[in-house]
């Protein structure tokens, strides 16, 4: 017992004296969050847009005012004419243009064939689609209200709801994805590079001839690391609690119980890589290789799973990171309880048993 | 009845002999900290291009004496490092059994790792962490405290202790030895192997590290230690030879010495590198090696003389000629046995 805590102590001497990995072990957590949940979040927030109007007459007036209105769009000015829409756009501030017709009110009373066109930037397939999606519905609504007391008979207009998140927060989706990448980084990367520097200084010869044993060796490196993952636990959960608006609709508990399960993965598996490697770059490669890249693709954060062909499909039930996000999304969105998940902590901790039974089989007691 | 008796008698009888015998041989291997034997080891190298396979090691066999200092001498790439790595059980031998204080080094590796020090060749100790931090770590490690076996590093630690709230990988070359003995001495272990621990170490911090080894030997600890200097050699009490992963001889410095076959002499003169080749060039010249500031030569046979030599060399137009007989060194020893010499 003594051993195991004055290694634990050791590791502690070397992740504090080590200015950059506790810069990195504390920081890079939140830094990935705000990135993530602000940056490169879908939403669209004060979009400027651009109006072309020949009619300029009630109806054009009314749509303007309602799209400048919404906490969506910002009114940036009038067009002249046709040709300045491709140089405002090139100019890049303009997110959205609105064309209306000649005569748009007389047209949509009389003929009730009223014209209007949206241009948006289409070198951004999911913003564009996403402001003519919202300037549509807007628009629709403004007719509703224009043609409301007439009564048109056979007209359907679905209302699109979006359960659970209602407003299509993009943190919703990136926050669970962070805190599994965040975690698998932490632990995974840290854990392989820290054994790996072990072999590579030579100190691991001398560890191997002493009285300590393997999985002695491997337990105490595996808590300092486990201590640092539920510090970077608590600080995404708070950050995304009170930074980015995520709410906590289910048990805070089973949330930290499946939080800890997919950590304890993280570390087995950091614990695979590193009885494979010696040198500390080829361990942070392997790790960046093998757990980033597939967590970010293939996980669902980024890409729904749903679209991806078969075999990707299938790849992708063997990333721990992508049940742990099915199993949170469930708890801090949906609300749900234990029972619920029941299947993603079956498939954790048959990995985290799988993992951990290959690593400690796997260590080398001898050199080669 | 009679026939029957005697028989028993005669077994009995053969049986106490054996279990004497058990006994004797037991004693006669509890005086031995260390038994090497056959011990051959290669190296398979997957290279894209070639698969290379290296033996490190052929036919090693020796044995060490409890409470002995025994040095096993050879260049780079002899092997000293791979056989240090067999004998601490970090690596398994292709063939030959390997027994450190009576455990095999295969099966019992275990009660090994309990009783020995190991300092690898390479500084193998925590940079980040303070002197005192690092001798902490590796006392705990093996169970103890540095209270409990302070008098064993007492002398070494004392040089120490103005530092010991530096980092370790802040120290000189020497006091880095100097603190990687320190933790391999922490436990008190039965055998201590040093591989080439005072590589890389200035002149005056080896003579030290050499005296507290002669120290340590007083303490009863068995100490194996490697390095390429032929000039610590004559500090052993006994050595082994080693070159390109053959032992070409063990016993003691001086009997090395003494038995050296041949009459030495050592030349100099104003050019040196163009001495060398011209000597080798004469005919009557066995073997000539550069030795720094002279040359050492041997004859092939005693017909030759000072006189001779002179008047030859002077006729190739060296100037301000020495030459005198000198006795060997274990280097001129190691020169002699390599195969290189022979062939």
């Amino acid at each position: 017992m003594k051993q195991f805590l004055v290694f634990i102590r050791k590791e502690y001497y070397h992740i504090s004296r080590d200015t950059w990995t506790m810069v990195i072990l504390l920081l890079l957590p939140i830094v990935m969050l705000v990135l993530f949940g602000f940056m490169m979040s879908t939403e669209v927030k004060n979009t400027k847009f651009a109006i072309y109007d020949p009619s300029r007459d009630v109806a054009t007036q009314g749509i303007t005012n309602k799209l400048a209105m919404s906490t969506y769009f910002s009114f940036s000015g009038y067009l002249d004419s046709p040709d300045q829409i491709e140089k405002v756009f090139r100019s890049g501030d303009i997110g959205l243009v609105v064309v209306f017709g000649e005569r748009m009110y007389e047209s949509m009373m009389h003929t009730g064939d009223a014209q209007l066109q949206l241009v948006a930037d289409g070198s951004d397939p999911n913003t564009a689609s996403t402001l003519t999606m919202y300037a549509t519905s807007m628009i629709v609504q403004y007719q509703q209200e224009l043609t409301g007391d007439l009564k048109i008979p056979y007209r359907i207009t679905p209302e699109v709801k979006f359960l659970y998140n209602p407003t299509l927060k993009g943190s919703y989706n990136f926050v669970p994805g962070v805190m599994g990448m965040i975690l698998m980084l932490i632990c995974a990367m840290m854990t392989s590079v820290s054994i790996a520097r072990e072999k590579e200084l030579g100190t691991m010869e001398v560890l191997l001839v002493s009285p300590m044993r393997p999985v002695q060796i491997i337990l105490s490196k595996v808590v300092p690391y486990f201590f640092i993952s539920v510090i970077n636990l608590a600080t995404i959960l708070l950050v995304s609690v009170f930074v980015l608006g995520m709410p906590i609709n289910g048990s805070l508990c089973l949330l930290i119980f499946l939080s800890l399960l997919f950590i304890f993965v993280s570390l087995a598996l950091g614990l695979l890589i590193s009885s494979a490697v010696d040198k500390q770059m080829v361990a942070l490669l392997v790790s960046a290789l093998v757990l980033i890249l597939p967590v970010m693709m293939l996980s669902g954060m980024m890409f729904p799973i749903e679209n991806m062909p078969a075999v990707l499909r299938w790849l992708s039930e063997l990333i721990p990171a992508k049940w742990y996000m099915i199993a949170i999304k469930k708890i801090m969105i949906q609300g749900l309880g234990f029972s619920s998940v029941i299947k993603e902590v079956a498939v954790l901790s048959a990995m985290a048993l799988l993992l951990i039974t290959a690593s400690i089989k796997r260590f080398k007691y001898r050199l080669e | 009845m009679m026939a029957s008796s005697k028989l028993e008698c005669t077994e009995r009888w053969t049986f106490n002999f054996n279990t004497n015998m058990q006994a004797l041989h037991t004693t006669s291997t509890s005086d031995l900290a260390l038994s090497c034997q056959s011990v051959s080891k290669r190296y398979v190298r997957n290279s894209p291009f070639e698969k290379v396979n290296v033996s490190a090691l052929e036919d090693i066999s020796f044995e060490v004496n409890r409470g002995e200092l025994f040095g096993i001498i050879g260049p780079d790439g002899a092997g000293k490092t791979t056989l240090f790595r067999i004998l601490t059980t970090l690596l398994l031998a292709d063939s030959g059994v390997v027994r450190v204080e009576g455990f095999d080094v295969v099966t019992d590796f275990r009660a090994i790792r309990n009783e020995v020090g190991y300092m690898p060749g390479r500084f193998s100790l925590y940079q980040d962490l303070t002197v005192e931090e690092n001798l902490n770590v590796f006392a705990k490690v093996f169970n103890t405290s540095i209270e409990e076996n302070y008098h064993l590093i007492e002398a070494i630690y004392k040089q120490l202790e103005p530092f010991k709230k530096r980092r370790a990988g802040k120290l000189s070359g020497g006091m880095k030895q100097k603190l990687a003995l320190c933790c391999a001495l922490i436990h008190k272990p039965r055998v201590l192997f040093l591989d080439e621990p005072t590589t890389g170490v200035d002149p005056v911090s080896r003579k030290e590290f050499w005296e507290m080894l002669k120290r340590l030997k007083a303490q009863q600890i068995t100490i194996l230690v490697s390095t390429p200097y032929m000039d610590e050699a004559s500090l052993c009490d006994r050595i082994a030879l080693l070159l390109q992963g053959r032992i070409l001889k063990i016993d003691t410095p001086q009997n090395i010495v003494s038995q050296y076959p041949h009459e030495l002499w050592s030349v100099s003169s104003d050019e040196m590198s163009k001495l060398l080749t011209d000597l080798r060039n004469i005919p009557a010249i066995r073997s000539g090696y550069s030795f720094g500031e002279s040359h050492h030569i041997t004859f092939k046979n005693k017909e030759w003389s000072m006189d001779a030599l002179r008047a030859e060399l002077e006729k190739l137009g060296h100037s301000s000629i020495v030459i005198k007989k000198i006795e060997a060194s274990i280097e001129d020893c190691f020169m002699d046995l390599s195969p290189e010499s022979k062939g």
